[in-house]
């Protein structure tokens, strides 16, 4: 999942040309370098969601509303190329995500893709990718993507029971999903689709039916997401009213187990503790690039960015986003340039979560001493460790990944 | 009504004949420091615009909490029938907890002034604040108070306070000190009905130190009430317990605020400065005299105040442990009830054991540890002392249930008190009841008039000091006050409570408790600790033991999951911040053999459910 949440971090003010201390940029190019884009609208919120998006209502007058909105996207785009300089590499991934990006007409998000062709260039086999409604998708909309150079959909379907669909206050036809995933392929396009486990009132067999019913899909990549509630959604107000209950840890376990076994025997294997993909070449390469430390920009309202060091955040909202870029400022609202310290604790963090493991040279000293307890207590593989040198999880370590994390960094 | 006096008279040169020293004393919030407000505006010692509610009620946990912890002596001019008088007024606490206060205040006078809420009548606090006047030979001058409140019933409380003393219900005065009324006619009559202090002017001077203060700016003040001869700027004095010879650098009576004099005779409430700089050198109780021309013979000092409840303080933070040994050790100069000594806990650390007054006095002296020392602490459940005799002869007292001697129990004796309780006649059926749950004995009952009742137990200082007072006021809708002094010791049936966690004992959390009372205990400990101990990578078991026997027990189930699958994919600082989070929290949690146990959680298992809030 690659969106915005809505509560912005604390940071240092952004210069207001958005400008990258020189040491950001020397090894700009040597790692793959991707462009997220935020498309900040939905046609309703779902009760559990708080990431930076707005209903139509919501926005009133659009500033950036939905018709203007790539025009304010494309304006970042070019002060991005202007701030990375002459330096800056082709782009190997895009991700459009939300939000609920099909919002924008299929035309508009292509003319996103090629402004940023015209201002970086794509490099040869560029992954791009844009989540998806069921609901706002047409086998129409979806061929005029792949037409513009989209190779990926990634689609909210979230669970095959409409008790949990309802719960989720999910609007669209289950039945709809299947056809769509029939659809993106027509059209030439890898699908993924997304699960949220641990619903309110979902048992094991529901979560063992909404498993089913993706994997008969067939699609090539599937995301299981725990449901977190998170504060000041309508969903932690239900919680605290006491209409529904706190999704359990214990049965969350249960349905990562069950969701990992159903996965792998259907030929689904794991690469990231919530992703699963048929091969290596249908994973998702943009998301790879936030597990290994990548370079990326991200685009709109409350998109993050990662340059070499520094991470920035831009303002949230639509039109605090369409002001300054229209006026030519950079959107950020604050960003972080990282302490060694703080970037060794994000590598071990984010590397831990993938397939191929934290290579055990990366880890000081104390971090490796933690390893062999980890391994007993059956938390990280004993042979990748011993043979290959990484730190790679267990499936009990998958779930007990922060834990892992806090022993590696030695506290 | 007397007119307000002029000119008040000079210190060291009243005569004895006029001056009249006495205390206001009274139950709790029935109006003294009130009362004593009126007396200082009406005397013309405080003007108008300075003034403030319970003007000497100073410390800011006394203004915070709206009660008086501390006395405060007071000098005022009064003229009566055309002579102008002086009077000092002591101000005392009613709170059961600081009763050692008021028998000291009582030492430095010949009068007492009865104060009783005219609508709530005589409670606890009234009758043992009265019982100790008469011990020390006090007047009494009864008066009802708060005769403004439309609750008043000024005939029949008046009626009852006469029943109690002795006198005529007319002779009961009737004050507010809220809008003044009656207070002129009160301060003629202590005028009028007290006797003025004697003594012996051509004597060697003696002195009773009744209170001492430290002051960061003067060093320790000194409060003196002079009975025989003069006590003069610039002379050497002597502390007649040590012979320890200091200079008098200032000497000054309080009206209200610190006046400098030419000295104090005969009769006379007033400091002393020496420049020492620690109050064990100028002790309350002890007798000061001149060092030239000594006095043969002491006065009667005062008893110390014996600690009633312990509890073990401990920094949170480790290294603030020199911290709070400096901060009690300060505390300890102003507060003779303060004992403490360090102790350690494999739980919680370096810290101390302090014994206290009660469980007002325990939270005050920590929340000023907290506050004027910018501390954070934890403070362990807190106990009686128990006197525990093995077979083989030996006795231990225990004043931390963690060092409960091992071996062959012969008997454990604890401390307890004598209580009187005094509640509205319908009460007296759930009192019973309540008592009786709590081991007391009824040694007798008493009505105080048709519809008041006083009813006297005995109970184990256990049973009482922590959450009773709490348990009375439910019971009897807040009609029901409570009083109890230390009655000696009992032999009872009392074991020790440990709680385990993965089979090691977590020595903050043993118990004394009555055999009778040790399953609640334990299961109670065990639910606590598993609701607020987070889930550990193992199975941690708790259980609740007398020696080796288990009494409750409870499982804390291994944790599954704390990866966050939703990960904010561009905000990674967030996750970053969460991690760097976890990490300061890390410095709060304590290893428990394997387990880690958060601060949060140690604090809030020892927190009581039952405060001893302000006893009203
Ligand atoms: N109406 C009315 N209220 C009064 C009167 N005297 C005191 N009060 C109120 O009673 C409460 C307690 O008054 P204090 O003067 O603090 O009582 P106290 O006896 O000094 O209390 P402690 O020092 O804690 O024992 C306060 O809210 C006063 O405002 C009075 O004459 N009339
Ligand atoms: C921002 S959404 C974008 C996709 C699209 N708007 C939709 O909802 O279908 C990406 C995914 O995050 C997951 N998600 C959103 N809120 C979540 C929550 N509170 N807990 C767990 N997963 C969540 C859902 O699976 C969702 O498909
Ligand atoms: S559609 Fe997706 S982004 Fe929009 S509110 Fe629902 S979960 Fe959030
Ligand atoms: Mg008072």
């Amino acid at each position: 999942m690659e969106d915005v949440p809505s509560v912005l971090p604390d940071g240092e003010p952004a210069p207001r040309d958005g400008a990258l201390p020189s040491s950001a940029l020397t090894h700009l190019g040597e790692r793959p370098f991707g462009a997220y884009v935020h498309v900040p609208f939905c046609s309703v919120r779902c009760g559990y969601c708080d990431f930076n998006t707005y209903t139509l209502t919501e926005l009133g007058m659009p500033g950036a509303g939905v018709s203007s909105y790539a025009d304010a996207a494309l304006a970042e785009v070019a002060l991005a190329a202007d701030v990375l300089g002459p330096a800056r590499p082709p782009i190997d991934t895009v991700f459009v995500g939300g939000g609920t990006p099909t919002m924008l007409r299929s035309r508009d998000l292509v003319r996103i893709v090629d402004g940023l062709r015209d201002a970086f260039g794509l490099a040869e086999g560029v992954e791009i990718t844009t989540e998806a409604n069921p609901d706002s998708v047409t086998p129409d909309s979806l061929r005029e993507l792949a037409d513009g150079g989209f190779t990926r959909v990634s689609l909210g379907m979230q669970s095959a029971v409409p008790h949990v669909l309802r719960t989720l206050e999910r609007t669209h036809d289950p039945a709809n999903v299947g056809r769509v995933v029939e659809a993106v392929r027509a059209a030439g396009m890898q699908v993924s689709v997304d699960l949220i486990y641990g619903t309110p009132g979902e048992s094991l067999g529901d979560w063992r039916t909404s498993l089913e019913a993706a994997v008969a899909m067939e699609p090539d990549h599937i995301s299981a997401y725990a449901l977190v509630v998170e504060d000041g959604t309508k969903l932690a107000a239900q919680v605290r009213r006491g209409l529904v209950t706190m999704p359990d840890d214990d049965d969350e376990a249960d349905k990562y187990e069950l969701a990992d076994e159903m996965l792998s025997t259907a030929g689904f294997g794991w690469y990231e503790v919530s992703n699963w993909a048929t091969s290596p070449t249908t994973r998702c390469r943009h998301n790879e690039g936030y597990w290994a430390d990548g370079d990326w920009w991200g685009i709109g309202p409350g998109a993050h960015s990662h340059v070499g060091g520094v991470r920035w955040w831009n303002v949230k909202h639509p039109n605090a986003f369409a002001g300054r870029v229209n006026a030519g400022d950079s959107p950020a609202a604050g960003r972080e340039l990282l302490t060694e310290e703080q970037r060794y604790d994000e590598r071990v963090l984010l590397g831990v979560r993938l397939v191929e493991g934290l290579p055990l040279d990366l880890v000081r000293p104390d971090g490796r001493r933690a390893v062999a307890g980890l391994v007993a207590d059956g938390l990280l593989d004993g042979p990748s460790a011993v043979r290959d040198a990484r730190a790679v999880l267990t499936r009990r370590g998958r779930l007990l990944a922060d834990t892992v994390v806090r022993r590696l960094l030695g506290y | 009504m007397s007119p307000m006096a002029t000119t008040a008279l000079p210190p060291a040169a009243t005569p004895p004949e006029l001056i009249r020293n006495f205390c206001i004393i009274a139950h709790i919030d029935h109006g003294k420091s009130t009362l004593a407000d009126r007396m200082l505006q009406i005397t013309g010692v405080v003007e108008e615009r300075a003034m403030r509610a319970q003007y000497l009620d100073r410390m800011d946990i006394e203004r915070e909490r709206g009660i008086t912890i501390k006395s405060q002596a007071v000098r005022m001019p009064w003229a009566a029938e055309g002579t102008t008088y002086c009077l000092n007024m002591i101000d005392t606490p009613g709170h059961v907890d600081f009763t050692y206060e008021v028998s000291r205040s009582l030492a430095a006078c010949e009068g007492a002034v009865l104060l009783v809420d005219a609508a709530q009548g005589i409670e606890a606090q009234t009758l043992a604040n009265l019982y100790l006047a008469m011990e020390n030979d006090l007047t009494i001058i009864p008066v009802l108070n708060k005769i403004d409140l439309p609750a008043a019933q000024p005939e029949k409380y008046a009626a009852e306070l006469a029943g109690l003393i002795g006198c005529d219900p007319e002779d009961v005065l009737r004050v507010s000190g809220k809008t003044g009324e009656g207070v002129e006619e009160l301060l003629d009559q202590i005028v009028g009905q007290l006797p003025a202090p004697e003594g012996d002017a051509d004597k060697p001077a003696r002195a009773m130190i009744f209170d001492s203060v430290y002051d960061t700016y003067r060093g320790v003040v000194t409060y003196v009430r002079v009975i025989d001869g003069q006590l003069s700027p610039r002379e050497k004095i002597a502390m007649m317990s040590t012979k320890a010879t200091h200079e008098l650098l200032e000497i000054g009576v309080i009206s209200p605020e610190p006046v400098p004099s030419k000295g104090l005779g005969v009769g006379e409430v007033g400091y002393l400065i020496t420049g020492v700089k620690d109050v064990r050198q100028s002790r309350v109780g002890d007798t000061v005299t001149n060092a030239a021309k000594p006095a043969g013979d002491a006065l009667g000092g005062y008893r110390d105040p014996k600690p009633m409840v312990f509890s073990g303080l401990y920094p949170i933070d480790g290294s603030d442990y020199p911290i709070l040994r400096d901060a009690l050790d300060r505390l300890k100069l102003n507060d003779a009830a303060l004992v403490y000594e360090p102790e350690t806990s494999a739980a919680l650390g370096f810290g101390f054991r302090v014994g206290f007054l009660g469980m007002l006095h325990l939270e005050i002296v920590r929340e000023r540890l907290e506050r004027e020392f910018n501390l954070d602490l934890i403070s362990t459940l807190p106990n009686v002392v128990y006197e525990v005799a093995l077979d083989d002869g030996r006795t231990h007292t225990v004043t931390n249930p963690s060092e409960f001697p091992e071996g062959k129990i012969a008997e454990i004796t604890e401390p307890v008190v004598r209580a009187t309780l005094l509640a509205p006649s319908e009460f007296v059926g759930a009192i019973m009841e309540l008592c009786q749950s709590r081991r007391g004995s009824l040694r007798g009952m008493d009505y105080l008039s048709e519809d008041r009742v006083e009813m006297r137990y005995t109970l184990p200082l256990a049973e009482i000091v922590f959450d009773f007072f709490d348990a009375l006021k439910s019971r009897t809708r807040g009609y029901a006050s409570l009083d109890y002094e230390p009655d000696g010791e009992q032999t009872a049936d009392l074991v020790k409570v440990d709680i385990l966690l993965q089979g090691d004992k977590v020595d903050a959390f043993s118990s004394i408790v009555h055999r009778d009372k040790a399953y609640a205990y334990g299961t109670l400990m065990a639910t606590k600790l598993k609701e607020l101990i987070p889930r550990q990578q193992f199975e941690v078991p708790i259980q609740a033991a007398i020696g080796a026997r288990v009494i409750a027990r409870e499982n804390i189930r291994a944790i599954r999951k704390d990866v966050l699958a939703k990960c904010y994919g561009g905000d990674i600082s967030r996750k970053r911040k969460l991690l760097e989070k976890q990490k300061e929290g890390k410095k709060r949690m304590k290893m428990v053999g394997s387990v880690e146990v958060p601060q949060e959680a140690f604090i809030a298992a020892l927190s009581q459910d039952s405060g001893s809030e302000k006893k009203k």
